[in-house]
């Protein structure tokens, strides 16, 4: 997640200091991603550096420091563009993170001696589980209709938050029902089977390289 | 609180045909549905699911093993009994609603009761009543095609729970409803449960079954894995006293 853009689409509202930013952020994302303010600080330096951010004009005193030692931070129009463009262009999917399932899949079936059914169901049940929990979260956040206040548009944003993890564990589970079922039809399919497979395959590709 | 269940399924087994055609829809199976429970199966097609939520609504006889319902066995009922049952104890919900359509909300909500030998204007009362509970009082004298997809399902979750009925029985009850309806509809479901109703929810969707208290998991008619054990007296009353 970059925390990059969040800050400066948070910094395209308001300016704001290092504490409110974080707790801006963990709000509005239902705390699903917590920060430091640590981390904060340090990307705001590193905002700064890159000529995105610089410390605010409104507050009071001197250094951009207000009466209790806090600097706000502005967006200069070069960040202000950065956040424009952030808005309008899609997610770059094609990076595609490296998930410990999908490996661990994988090396289970070329490795001898895993119960990848078991493998498979453990997960599954384990990632209902999780599934469950997402879903008394989302019991616990009652439904606001017709009320458009800034509660109700994080408590929305919340919502959606929780309801992308839900797809994302459906989507683990329904990938976890395929496994199972694809891993099922391998192994009714005796070697025997498997071999005569082969041999037509090759004797396709055999008449393949006559015909050419 | 009582802590004997609403449903039992009891080493459950269930075998079409014989001899060598002979097919096994269901093998060893054992449930439980509690009072304040929602329980959901879910399995490939083929796996006896709906076989299962067959048994359990007395549509089906087990071939070995006990179905037993509020307490009685399903199996050593006469048929008269196990229409008594069906009427006054349980009710289904399908994916495609099953109202009855020249009858209003209201009065598909009484049919049962009226059925069971109820006068016309208590039958109304009660069906009323339950109406209120999934949230449609208003629609009460509509009839079914001028109702959305998602209140004739309240209205049918509704009709299963009228009056004294305590055991839901669902199948797919979302198939037919997009995404925002379906989930409306679960919330609707689960809140009866936690108003101290049982229900048994088969479904295939991952993200329908999270609202039940626990996922079975059905393979080739076996429970494979199931998340989180039934309910024991301790954590009843533990659940009691967090209220």
């Amino acid at each position: 997640m970059s925390i990059r853009r969040g800050l400066l689409a948070l910094l395209a509202q308001e300016p704001m200091y290092g504490a409110q930013l974080r707790s801006e952020f963990e709000s509005r994302t239902g705390g699903t991603w917590p920060l430091n303010v640590g981390q904060v600080y340090t990307t705001l330096a590193r905002l700064e550096r890159d000529g995105l951010v610089e410390r605010g004009e409104l507050v009071e005193g001197a250094d951009g420091a207000d009466g209790e030692g806090r600097i706000a931070y502005c967006l200069t129009d070069f960040g202000r563009t950065e956040v424009e463009r952030w808005w309008a262009a899609p997610v770059d999917r094609g990076d595609t993170p490296r998930d410990e399932l999908v490996i661990k899949l994988a090396l289970a079936v070329t490795v001898t001696g895993v119960d990848i059914v078991r493998l498979v169901q453990t997960q599954r049940t384990a990632t209902l589980r999780h599934l469950q929990d997402l879903t008394k979260l989302k019991r616990a956040t009652p439904e606001v209709a017709g009320e458009h206040g800034p509660d109700q548009q994080k408590e929305l944003a919340w919502l959606l938050v929780l309801d992308n993890l839900v797809y994302a564990a459906e989507a683990e589970i329904r990938w976890l029902d395929h496994v199972e079922s694809r891993l099922a039809r391998e192994a009714t399919r005796s070697p025997k089977a498997r071999t005569a497979d082969t041999a037509s395959s090759q004797a396709d590709r055999s008449t393949e390289g006559a015909s050419r | 609180m009582t802590t004997n269940p609403i449903l039992l399924l009891d080493n459950v087994s269930r075998v079409h045909g014989r001899d060598e055609t002979a097919v096994r829809a269901l093998d060893g199976v054992t449930l439980t549905v509690h009072a304040g429970e929602l329980v959901a199966v879910m399995g490939p097609s083929g796996s006896g699911k709906s076989t299962l939520l067959n048994l359990a609504g007395g549509l089906d006889q087990p071939t070995t093993g006990r179905v037993v319902v509020e307490g009685a066995d399903v199996g050593a009922m006469s048929l008269r009994d196990l229409a008594a049952l069906r009427r006054r104890t349980l009710g289904f919900v399908f994916q495609d609603f099953n109202l009855i359509p020249s009858l209003t909300a209201v009065e598909n909500v009484a049919l049962p009761l009226e059925l069971d030998g109820e006068r016309v204007r208590k039958a109304r009362r009660i069906a009323l009543d339950s109406l209120e509970a999934v949230g449609i009082a208003e629609l009460a004298d509509r009839y079914p095609e001028h109702m959305s997809g998602g209140q004739q399902q309240r209205v049918a979750i509704a009709r299963a729970l009228v009056g004294d009925r305590r055991l839901v029985l669902a199948d797919e009850p979302t198939g037919a409803l997009d995404s925002q309806t379906g989930e409306d509809v679960l919330r609707v479901l689960r809140s009866r449960c936690d108003a101290g109703a049982g229900g048994l929810l088969v479904t295939h969707e991952a993200r329908h079954a999270a609202w039940a208290d626990r996922v079975v998991f059905l393979r080739d008619g076996v429970v494979v894995d199931t998340t989180g054990t039934p309910p024991t007296a301790e954590s009843l009353l533990d659940a009691a006293g967090a209220v």
